[in-house]
């Protein structure tokens, strides 16, 4: 299925000028955000960016950078009313219980 | 069979089936995994897919051993959640190779990685504290791809000397990457979100919900006893406004995830809306009820099946919190005000 979810909206930025092409944030990212092109890396689809911040973590020259946050709004929801900060503290169940390399197939 | 354990860090009891023996190494005795699952690791997938003892299924962190790995044997790094760590050593049947695992209290490599748990500090400790440095030539560790948010490859290299090799999303695409030599397609590379893996995250969201949604129904099954002539319970339609808290229920936390692709919008309150107006549909055409009653569960299921809707961004692979934050400041005051109109017009109801 397609995976964009809503348009215009995630903080991902690149710094062209500082990116030395090394590749890292195509090895990296979940959802194919980005291609190496003439040695220098290109946002190709920023709508399918989760800001997870793989990409910022990883590359080395920090031209990458992207608030990271978990996209769940029972996280979001209980950080706003003051209780566990995100979304998987505690005991809390909502994600993180079946890891999504379970299965293999293209359905 | 009960084993002694590594780094002290054992949890309650750990009668660890799967481990098959020990391999002795310069660092002295690794734990050798099974390959193959036993009922018992059949059972445990099981059991957290329904969020059952989730957060105590853990293995020690540590060093271990599959098949009979050399020096020169593939390294590769995971969450000490047992389910995690029972997929990789289940994918590398037929391989020999070093598996670090990691103390990510007991939580899965993306969920971890998140959260920092499964991160750089963590790796390189483990690294140091194992002496795997002793035990391999390969200056080369496979970390899961989903690890990466926790993970500052670049940095790993400079502190330990050991080369970052991201492995493949899937732990089920592991025998084709160490096949390939370390090398991952970019189909490996991307997350999917098939209607399995859709259905997968389902029974997790009806146990945690089931509580609050047991309440509600038996919330509105006693108040249908409300009337102009005082209060005067009738089984009828009580089990019937019970039915529609649990259709409810049902369809807003299973429906919306297995026809995600094919509900209008990207945003998940308006997918959830679509839901919730066809049950609202369904139900207001079976309903005996009068037309005021009818309507006012109609407007109830939008709220219900919208905000469920909602909630389910928490499972998805690929909602990011920036998307999560902009639908929310739009989708709970319309969710509020449907659930306030409904609630107002099913009271109202009672008394017409």
């Amino acid at each position: 299925m397609s995976m964009l979810y809503l348009e215009n909206v995630v903080t991902l930025r690149l710094d062209a000028a500082s990116c030395v092409g090394c590749g890292r944030c195509v090895e990296v990212c979940p959802h194919a955000v980005f291609t190496v092109e003439s040695g220098k890396a290109r946002i190709r689809e920023r709508d399918a960016c989760m800001e997870c911040g793989a990409c910022a973590r990883n590359c080395p020259v920090g031209a990458l950078f992207v608030k990271n946050g978990v996209g769940c709004a029972v996280g979001i929801l209980n950080a706003k009313l003051g209780r566990t900060s995100s979304c998987c503290g505690g005991e809390q169940d909502c994600c993180c219980s079946c890891e999504p390399d379970t299965e293999k197939d293209n359905g | 069979m009960s084993v002694g354990c590594c780094c002290g860090t054992c949890g309650q009891g750990m009668s660890a089936e799967w481990v098959t023996g020990y391999l002795e190494t310069p660092v002295g005795r690794v734990p050798r995994a099974a390959v193959r699952w036993k009922w018992r690791d059949r059972l445990g997938a099981w059991a957290v897919c329904w969020g059952i003892g989730r957060m105590r299924y853990t293995v020690p962190p540590g060093l271990y051993a599959v098949g009979t790995p050399q020096p020169e044997s593939p390294l590769l790094v995971t969450a000490n959640y047992k389910l995690s760590f029972d997929h990789v050593r289940r994918e590398l049947a037929g391989f020999d190779a070093w598996v670090l695992v990691l103390d990510t209290k007991g939580v899965n490599v993306w969920c971890a990685a998140g959260k920092g748990t499964f991160g750089t500090e963590e790796l390189v400790g483990r690294i140091a504290r194992t002496e795997t440095v002793r035990i391999v030539n390969r200056r080369a560790l496979v970390v899961p791809q989903l690890g990466a948010p926790g993970v500052a490859a670049h940095e790993v290299a400079r502190r330990t000397g050991f080369r970052v090799v991201y492995g493949p999303v899937r732990a089920a695409d592991l025998p084709a990457f160490l096949r390939a030599g370390m090398r991952a397609t970019p189909e490996m590379r991307r997350v999917s979100f098939t209607l399995r893996e859709r259905l997968a995250v389902v029974p997790v969201e009806l146990v945690s919900r089931f509580l609050p949604a047991a309440g509600l129904a038996l919330l509105f099954a006693g108040l249908t006893g409300m009337s102009r002539g005082g209060y005067s319970f009738e089984s009828r339609p009580a089990l019937w406004a019970a039915a529609m808290v649990a259709a409810n229920y049902v369809v807003g936390i299973a429906a919306t995830p297995a026809m995600l692709p094919w509900l209008p919008g990207r945003s998940f309150a308006a997918k959830g809306l679509a839901t919730g107006a066809a049950l609202g549909f369904v139900l207001g055409w079976l309903s005996p009820e009068p037309w005021p009653d009818r309507v006012s569960v109609g407007l109830l299921s939008l709220a219900a099946c919208s905000f469920l809707g909602l909630m389910f961004t928490g499972s998805t692979p690929y909602t990011s919190a920036s998307g999560v934050r902009k639908e929310m400041a739009w989708a709970l005051p319309v969710q509020g005000g449907l659930a306030a109109v409904g609630l107002t017009g099913w009271i109202a109801a009672r008394f017409a």
